[in-house]
């Protein structure tokens, strides 16, 4: 087989594996979009503020050391104790459940049938505060994000295409990993959706909160529901691009890695947010392979945007979202 | 209306038992505008009881109370037997008090047999987990719950559309569903604001069946708003004539029909 096949067959599949990262982020924009009908514009944040809180319970950090420290003059860090991987991703899901309810108790509970521009413009002013809050209690220096997840070439996978093809593929085991992960996360929430009854209840919410209040389904208790569910998303897409290139204040821009995402898959369509992730991943690494060269290369920065600009053209709606049926 | 015995069977042979559910001196203010004024009157068990009056005479106001839309401003809500303390909407429902409302309040995007499954989401208790995993006791659950659903929806004959997503139905058949998904709930109290708006006279006809026979079937007590004086002197055991958000009149259909401050609300009355 001639090189450039090759070279691009491996381009294709290291897109796919990058473009289920961008999924996953996508995935919990959906999710509270099709409960609320609220666009998270902190959802990228949340993913940094969730990485950067399960490093600082395994590292055994203080939080909010830098404060206490300025304040009562002490000098603490550490607790000097590590957390096992397993044991701080639980609490941190627990973390993520304490912020979503503050999230829907100090903010979305005041903002109850605004417009959506509004409730948008509050989560802009939460991702500001979630991104200094995540600064104060863990500082702002780059972390480690090590949760014993599998790095480096997967070597199988080298063998077996060198004895295939005569040329190794060099496919990221961490990619692998986030792609089972991601698939998981999927069919569970694909399940909660489909087969309980708050999945339903938030199906209903989603639609007519009238008519869900008067079937017995607390508004409130479901929000607080989504906004845990996008947490932990968040907390799962964080942990894989932390691991992946470190936990740091660039890992709240992916967030807007997952706009074109969306505008693919559509807002309301949690397959749409998967296979608009893998179109972007694999395309823009396609495109950078097979174009790049001719037009000096770092089309991976732009690419996506304009493919998601073609889209709002042509198919506004996305590839699975509800059709906009407007009535006169 | 009090000196009625605690149980009486009706002409038809239906049974009408105790007081359920009692507004004692409801006072509803939305800043100036007094929308309730002082109204007291009981629901019993088994009654189909009426609210009427000309536009704007605050019944849907009181419907709103009743399913606790709307907290009163003043006086209480007496419900089996005990005094309501304010509460939210979802926590009436829960109570077993379910109602339909005026506009259509339905969920557009879901099936209809899924809509008539949200009536019934007060009636699961198994576990997230357990119905995620769609085992044992949740699976039960599931089996009978749909099993009521599919009754309801046999009862009202929309047994042809169960799987239509519920935008692509005509409006009547809209407020069926909707009187379906309040009924899966097996409410103690079924609350109805104008069933029949909108509809023709063959539509109504229908309806009326549906609320009389859910009545009958069922025992359920059903309290109605409806504008259509004829319909709601046909089904109902009892009426209260609301007008400017007063009460002008409480009694079986006879005794509304001939007092005198109802007729002057109907008809008009010269003011001199």
């Amino acid at each position: 087989m001639p090189d450039q096949v090759l070279f691009a067959m491996e381009v294709t599949l290291n897109g796919l594996m990058a473009g289920v990262l961008y999924s996953l982020v996508a995935l919990g924009f959906v999710l509270i979009f099709k409960a609320s009908g609220i666009f998270n514009y902190a959802q990228g944040v949340m993913a940094l503020f969730a990485a950067a809180t399960l490093v600082g319970i395994m590292d055994g950090q203080v939080p909010f050391s830098h404060l206490i420290n300025a304040i009562f003059g002490t000098d603490l860090h550490h607790f000097g104790w590590h957390v096992p991987a397993l044991l701080a991703i639980v609490l941190t899901v627990g973390v993520m459940i304490v912020l979503a309810w503050l999230v829907q108790k100090l903010v979305m509970r005041h903002l109850v049938n605004q417009e959506p521009i509004i409730l948008f413009m509050a989560t802009i002013g939460l991702a500001y505060f979630l991104e200094g809050l995540s600064d104060l209690m863990w500082g702002s220096s780059i972390k480690t994000l090590d949760v014993g997840l599998p790095q480096g070439i997967n070597d199988t996978i080298d063998r077996v295409t060198f004895d295939a093809f005569g040329y190794g593929f060099f496919i990221d085991n961490l990619d692998i990993v986030a792609a089972i992960i991601a698939a998981l996360l999927v069919i569970a929430l694909m399940a909660f959706n489909q087969y309980t009854k708050e999945g339903r209840a938030l199906r209903a919410v989603a639609d007519d909160h009238q008519a869900a209040l008067s079937v017995g389904i607390s508004l409130n208790f479901i929000w607080v529901l989504v906004w845990s569910l996008a947490g932990f998303v968040a907390l799962v897409a964080g942990m894989m691009w932390g691991a992946k290139s470190g936990v740091q204040f660039s890992l709240s821009l992916i967030a807007l890695k997952a706009l074109p995402v969306l505008m693919l898959g559509g807002f309301t369509s949690i397959p749409g947010a998967i296979v608009g992730g893998l179109i972007i991943g694999v395309g823009e690494k396609l495109f950078e392979f097979l174009i790049g060269p001719m037009v000096g290369g770092a089309t991976e920065n732009w690419f996506a945007y304009v493919l998601a600009l073609l889209f709002l053209v042509f198919r506004p709606q996305g590839l699975f979202g509800e059709k906009i049926i407007e009535r006169v | 209306m009090s000196e009625m015995a605690a149980e009486q069977i009706t002409a038809d042979g239906r049974r009408i038992g105790p007081v359920v559910m009692e507004m004692k001196n409801i006072t509803l203010r939305f800043g100036g505008v007094v929308a309730i004024q002082d109204i007291s009157f009981d629901i019993r068990e088994g009654e189909i009881r009426a609210i009427i009056g000309p536009n704007g005479a605050g019944k849907s106001s009181m419907l709103n109370v009743i399913s606790g839309f709307y907290v009163p401003s003043e006086g209480e809500v007496w419900y089996k037997g005990a005094r309501r303390p304010a509460m939210k909407p979802y926590m009436v429902a829960r109570q077993g008090i379910a109602r339909t409302f005026q506009n259509i309040a339905l969920f557009e995007g879901m099936s209809v047999l899924d809509n008539v499954m949200t009536g019934r989401l007060t009636r699961m208790n198994s576990s997230m987990w357990s119905q995620a995993l769609w085992k044992g006791r949740a699976e039960a659950e599931e089996v009978a719950n749909r099993e009521i659903a599919e009754k309801v929806i046999d009862f009202l004959e929309i047994q042809h559309i169960r799987k239509t997503p519920v935008a692509r139905l005509p409006y009547g058949l809209k407020k069926r569903v909707e009187l379906a998904r309040a009924l899966a709930a097996e409410p103690t109290i079924l609350l109805l604001d104008e069933p029949m708006a909108g509809m023709n006279v063959e539509e109504k006809e229908d309806m009326s069946r549906f609320i009389l026979d859910v009545n009958d079937e069922f025992g359920t007590t059903i309290a109605l708003i409806e504008h259509d004086m004829g319909v709601v002197m046909d089904l109902s055991d009892r009426v209260v004539v609301m007008d400017y958000g007063k009460k002008i009149g409480d009694g079986t259909p006879d005794e509304v029909r001939n007092n005198q401050a109802v007729i002057d609300a109907y008809l008009g009355v010269a003011h001199d």
